[in-house]
């Protein structure tokens, strides 16, 4: 079976790639990325006009499963990931259970096995249970396949356990996650602490509630010589305080999603719960920090933190509805939307941003179109424009922040492991 | 029982609201939910409208039938006396049929969402849903889930538009303009919904607002909106030609941000002694209910600048005027919306 894409404009940093080429697919593999490849085929997809890019690696997603299967699925949620060109997701562990051993992550591989339909890397808590105590085996789940730590939803409040947790992966060779939020400071917060929440009347979140905590991960990562990750950065504080960190050698990476580097909470004037998550959309002094921290590299990675809920659960009055949006279908158009057509980044830096460095802060083979690769590709028209919808998510659920938006750039074909699994003509 | 008869009908006959005033801004909106997003004519619409109304309450005979025919529901998912008495009789004086439903007797208790409540009672052909509700927002999301007009009695600490309106009302009456007037607020500003929509409306209006508090119930960046931000009620109220008094909601303070009451009172409390620092006729107004000794002293409560019972009064002609206009506007809705189905066939 062999595929061969033609005449399109070819993007992959990780390759060196940034020009009209074509690509040949062989057994699931790319076996050539040439200038007019000649060869024989079994299928030919004309991309002329497209751009073709590596399958988006999304490193921050909710699956839901085990636990919450109303709100999505590994079926669903990879169903999902295709739509938007997302090829592999990290599978965040606070599920129900949590995913904090062994045996959690030996079910859980098989309910991946059955049904999903991209690749699903699996990640574990740092605490067993979540609940900030007690260290996983980090060896054995190492062993098991988890690429990564992280009690995403909540932080580890103790720094002893945090220190312990941090010297136990270094040792291990582990990536660890850190959800910084310090929930002292939270309290019973919904929007940030601000002007806003001040007209609106909403319990406001402050800025230090994340800040002081990527401030003291980051302490410990250059005390521990572990490496971290610093999970959905929303804030202008905690871009200094990585670049600075950066600067001085802590082995330290960082990810923004699409709604903080499009939104701020000036958006929020009709309490639209559509728009409240955690951390929650800062002024839009931040958001313009954010856009500048990825252009210079400070942000590594876009990842969606798609976090699905049932309309029961966000079509209730603002304090009571749940935090958390979807984005593994817009997260690409929106990033093309608000980066490429601003001209702030380049379709390498996006592809860096979206596949290139994710795969490699998490030490996977995937986000890359090197010859041998697993044939994961995506073809975009950049020029496409769509309006989100309800209807239009394979996810289950549809409480999306770009819910009404007309975006540009649209996927019309992803390629996952050498076949064709979605197309959109 | 004939003068009676002959005093109804005049009243029937009389025009209630000087239409030619009302044709110079349109009121187009169904719900009223803020004064943040209303115009400085629409504030001024609902003032001029309530001052007929004003003059409709004052008669012998004190019922007009504007909305005969038209259903009103308070909605009240927090206890209120006041407001609800005040929204009751507003619409009695209109002619409109009134029910009344608290938490206490609703399937609220049994778990129903508020939109859902909302949907059950427009079943009913209800025409307008007076809500109060504990959460900030709740009104917007009953409005944008219901065709009938919302109008919000109180949402959180975000909103209380026709207390602002009254306040505002009572302000012009009194002093016979609102532009330049030295306006200050005194006491809970950062759980407060009156104060947030009287610093709206009164910006709006032209007036200079002062707001005054324990440095730990001001909410942050409020001097963004515009007004001036104190902790010493005496300067506060130096300057003041109107000071509106917030009760103390002690009952609301789960951050232990609230000093203890007698401390509260000899820092902040608007006492005799303390006026005499302020202008001569300064206006004292309270939202009720009071808290004798806590943010004001019964000398000053009785006193001789105390509006707060007119206030009262005021609040009946200014919610008859809104429940007036979103109703109009609801009509003018429906009517375009039925003309434009009927072109289509």
């Amino acid at each position: 079976m062999k595929i061969l894409i033609k005449n399109g404009f070819v993007v992959d940093p990780s390759s060196g790639f940034n020009d009209v080429m074509d690509i040949l697919i062989e057994n699931s593999l790319i076996s050539r990325v040439e200038k007019n490849i000649q060869d024989a085929f079994d299928t030919l997809i004309d991309a002329t006009d497209k751009i073709v890019m590596p399958g988006l690696v999304d490193m921050h997603v909710h699956l839901r499963e085990p636990g919450r299967e109303d709100k999505e699925t590994v079926s669903s949620g990879t169903k999902a990931a295709l739509r938007g060109g997302v090829t592999s997701v990290l599978a965040m562990p606070n599920t129900t259970p949590a995913i904090d051993s062994v045996e959690q992550v030996k079910l859980l591989k098989k309910i991946v096995q059955k049904t999903a339909h991209a690749n699903v890397f699996l990640s574990s808590a740092i605490t067993k249970g979540r609940m900030g105590q007690e260290v996983v085996d980090i060896v054995a789940l190492k062993n098991e396949g988890v690429v990564a730590l992280t009690d995403d939803g909540d932080s580890v409040d103790s720094t002893e356990v945090m220190r312990e947790a941090l010297m136990k992966a270094r040792d291990a060779n582990m990536l660890i996650i850190c959800h910084s939020e310090d929930r002292s400071l939270v309290k019973n917060g919904v929007i940030n602490l601000g002007l806003i929440s001040t007209q609106l009347g909403l319990r406001g979140i402050p800025k230090e509630s994340e800040y002081k905590r990527v401030e003291r991960d980051l302490q410990l990562a250059s005390a521990t010589g572990a490496a971290i990750h610093i999970a959905h950065v929303s804030c202008c504080e905690s871009i200094a305080l990585i670049a600075e960190a950066k600067a001085k050698g802590t082995r330290v990476t960082a990810e923004t999603a699409p709604h903080y580097f499009t939104l701020c909470d000036e958006d929020l004037m009709g309490y639209d719960t559509n728009l409240k998550m955690n951390p929650p959309l800062r002024t839009c002094k931040d958001r313009e920090a954010l856009r500048v921290a990825l252009r210079d590299g400070i942000l590594d990675a876009i990842a969606s933190d798609h976090a699905p809920h049932t309309e029961n659960e966000k079509e209730i009055e603002f304090d009571r509805a749940e935090f958390g949006v979807i984005g593994l279908e817009t997260e690409l158009a929106v990033s093309i939307t608000e980066l490429i057509e601003t001209r702030l980044l380049d379709w390498s830096a996006l592809v860096q941003k979206m596949a290139n460095n994710p795969a490699k802060i998490l030490g996977i083979l995937k986000g890359t179109l090197k010859v041998g690769a697993d044939a994961d590709i995506i073809i975009v028209d950049s020029k496409r424009e769509w309006t989100v919808t309800k209807e239009c998510f394979a996810s289950m659920s549809n409480n999306s922040s770009f819910l009404g938006r007309t975006l540009k750039g649209k996927v019309v074909c992803t390629i996952y492991g050498g076949k064709v699994v979605f197309k959109n003509t | 029982m004939s003068l009676l008869k002959e005093e109804l009908e005049r009243n029937l006959n009389k025009p209630e609201v000087d239409k030619a005033s009302l044709r110079k801004v349109a009121w187009v909106r169904k719900d009223l939910l803020g004064l943040q997003e209303l115009s400085r004519e629409e504030l001024e619409l609902i003032l001029s409208t309530a001052e007929s109304f004003k003059e409709v309450i004052s008669r012998e005979i004190k019922k007009v039938p504007t909305l005969r025919g038209k259903t009103v529901v308070n909605l009240f998912y927090e206890p209120s006396t006041r407001t609800r008495t005040s929204f009751e009789v507003a619409a009695k004086r209109l002619s409109a049929d009134v029910i009344n439903i608290s938490t206490d007797s609703s399937s609220v208790r049994k778990g129903e969402t508020l939109i859902d409540t909302g949907k059950n009672i427009e079943a009913l052909k209800v025409d307008i849903i007076v809500v109060r509700h504990n959460y900030s927002g709740a009104a917007a999301m009953l409005a944008r889930n219901v065709h009938a007009s919302v109008i919000n009695a109180g949402d959180g600490w975000h909103e209380h538009p026709t207390q602002a309106l009254l306040d505002i009302f009572t302000l012009k009456e009194k002093l016979g303009r609102i532009e330049g007037l030295n306006v200050s607020i005194v006491g809970d500003i950062a759980h407060s919904r009156v104060a947030r929509s009287n610093i709206w409306g009164l910006t709006k209006l032209g007036a200079h607002v002062t707001v005054c508090a324990p440095p730990l119930l001001i909410p942050v960046s409020i001097e963004e909106m515009g007004v001036k931000v104190t902790s010493d009620v005496e300067a506060a109220l130096k300057e003041a030609d109107a000071v509106n008094v917030l009760r103390m909601q002690f009952e609301r303070d789960t951050e232990n941000a609230f000093p203890r009451q007698l401390e509260y009172f000899k820092n902040f409390g608007i006492t005799v002694d303390r006026l005499k620092h302020a202008k001569k006729n300064i206006l004292v107004m309270h939202p009720g209910p009071i808290n004798r000794g806590i943010e004001i002293s019964s000398e000053v409560a009785d006193g001789p600048n105390s509006v707060i019972l007119e206030q009262v009064t005021n609040g009946i002609a200014v919610r008859m005027a809104v429940l007036f206009l979103v109703a109009q506007a609801h009509d003018q809705l429906r009517s375009k919306a039925r003309t434009r189905g009927a072109k289509k066939i």
